[in-house]
């Protein structure tokens, strides 16, 4: 906790749970796709789904995929700009088993296909966390510069993507892998100190290329929250 | 955090400035919330003073109204600083910004006297709580009452001691206050609980100036709201169940609000 915290975060009213968190929640949404998305399904749970209208949570979550941060003004008004943006939503009331209150789950797809599916919890303050990934239980935060690596669980995979960041000399903060079963589908968070280059990603994606451990080929990045050093 | 004193300071008076850009948005005759449940008392207050309808005297208008708009800014969906969260947001900058601009308080005294309320806003959250689902409603508009009183205080030159005393004045006051919005929403009875809290810490400031001590120190006080937060049933922790929230003319605004939401409706 630091003193932002608490004269903080400059955010876009009325709920720094319900809209603040939800904006973020469909921010981290959006870079999970890491593309433009043209289509998305949000499920509310709890609290949201009872008070979404009023608390703008629809808004905020539709401005989240569109790009927006919780401070952004455009997030009173995105539900129109979404329709001008290609972005087509639904938005539907959801009882989620063991859920927090104000839980979303969103499906959102890019223009050739592509799919995520996030489950993500405001839990106050506008702080999240992310539970849910493709069906991957997992637990992250975004408050520090998260790299998201869906892949195959397979020995050397761990030790490559740290080697290589290690050789740019990114610090990992904390990591987390969680997998479906042995040798299934996993997935891979890692909170770093650094902002992580457009390179480095590279440097990575090139290593699946070669070794064909990833599930999909793609590398998923999530850059910290701005909305503090705005 | 890894950051320089001058980038913390220039974070600080960034948030001072959307404070200072909250308080306009709302003064218009004709802002309303997404509910429909509020907007437009800001302006009619600051009407009322215009036209020489003052009970309480300029300084404590000019506290009120900003109070007010930045609140209903806030359930317009404004832009504004939590502080310490969306629902008490109006009560701390309409303390500081009035007393800085009638009193000609040097603007980095005022973003000095942020940190102050700061942190205190970092004790209580600490030791106690500053989210009304977890401690009620004296732990959002009550330690935002506590934090403006002592940030007051210290702004206008009293001692470190005297700003404590005020922050333990403002929370003893407001202890048990629950947490009751009308169909769940940051409206009804948030927003004049904004104005109330600014008052709150107004009198704790000047009490506190003039000498008056709580017997009751600080600390233990923060401590109190936490043990008085525990008992609050769930229905009157920002459940929108108990409270206000539970009288019939509640129940119906929010069958009211539901019934618009499932029409609307873009399915």
């Amino acid at each position: 906790m630091d003193v932002f915290d608490i004269i903080g975060p400059i955010m876009v009213g009325p709920s720094s749970s319900h809209t603040a968190g939800a904006a973020r929640i469909g921010k981290v949404a959006r870079n999970l796709l890491g593309q433009e998305p043209v289509e998305a399904i949000i499920e509310l749970h709890g609290s949201f789904a009872q008070t979404y209208k009023g608390h703008g949570t629809d808004r905020a979550i539709i401005g989240g995929l569109l790009g927006f941060e919780p401070d952004d003004l455009r997030i009173r008004d995105s539900l129109a700009m979404a329709a001008q943006k290609g972005l087509s939503y639904t938005i539907r009331k959801v009882n989620l088993k063991d859920a927090h209150p104000n839980t979303a789950r969103i499906t959102v797809s890019d223009y050739s296909g592509n799919t995520v599916v996030v489950t993500a919890s405001s839990v106050g303050g506008g702080n999240i966390v992310v539970k849910d990934i493709n069906g991957l239980e997992v637990d992250f935060t975004g408050r520090s510069h998260t790299i998201v690596i869906p892949h195959r669980d397979a020995p050397g995979v761990v030790a490559a993507v740290t080697g290589l960041l290690s050789s740019n000399h990114i610090n990992i903060g904390e990591m987390k892998v969680y997998r479906k079963r042995r040798g299934g589908d996993a997935i891979m968070i890692i909170e770093v100190d650094q902002a992580v280059s457009q390179d480095i990603a590279y440097q990575i994606l090139c290593w699946e290329t070669r070794h064909k451990r990833w599930v999909k080929a793609q590398m998923i990045y999530i850059s910290r929250w701005k909305t503090m050093q705005r | 955090m890894g950051k320089s004193p001058d980038d913390i300071y220039k974070q600080m008076e960034n948030n001072a400035k959307v404070m200072e850009e909250s308080i306009a948005g709302a003064l218009q005759p004709n802002i309303k919330s997404a509910s429909g449940l509020s907007g437009g008392d800001a302006y009619k207050l600051y009407k009322a003073i215009e036209q020489g309808r003052s009970l309480v005297g300029a300084l404590m208008d000019k506290v009120l109204v900003k109070a007010l708009a930045i609140a209903e800014s806030n359930a317009c969906m404004g832009r504004i600083v939590a502080a310490p969260t969306a629902g008490s947001c109006g009560i701390l900058p309409a303390v500081l910004l009035t007393f800085q601009q009638e009193k000609n308080i040097p603007r980095t005294k005022m973003v000095m006297s942020l940190f102050t309320a700061a942190a205190i806003g970092m004790v209580i959250a600490k030791r106690a709580s500053i989210s009304g689902a977890e401690g009620g409603c004296q732990a959002e508009c009550g330690s935002a009452a506590g934090m403006a009183a002592a940030a007051l205080v210290e702004m206008m030159g009293g001692s470190p001691r005297m700003a404590s005393h005020a922050c333990a004045i403002a929370l003893k006051s407001v202890l048990g206050l629950v947490c009751d919005p009308v169909a769940g929403l940051v409206e009804i009875p948030c927003i004049k609980r904004n104005a109330m809290g600014a008052s709150n810490a107004l009198v704790a400031a000047q009490l506190a100036m003039a000498g008056i001590e709580s017997l009751i120190p600080v600390d233990e006080v923060i401590d109190a709201m936490k043990e008085v937060g525990d008992l609050l049933v769930p229905s009157l922790r920002e459940t929108g169940e108990g409270g206000l929230a539970a009288t019939p003319t509640a129940r119906k605004l929010a069958q009211e609000i539901f019934r618009n939401d499932s029409k609307n409706k873009q399915l």
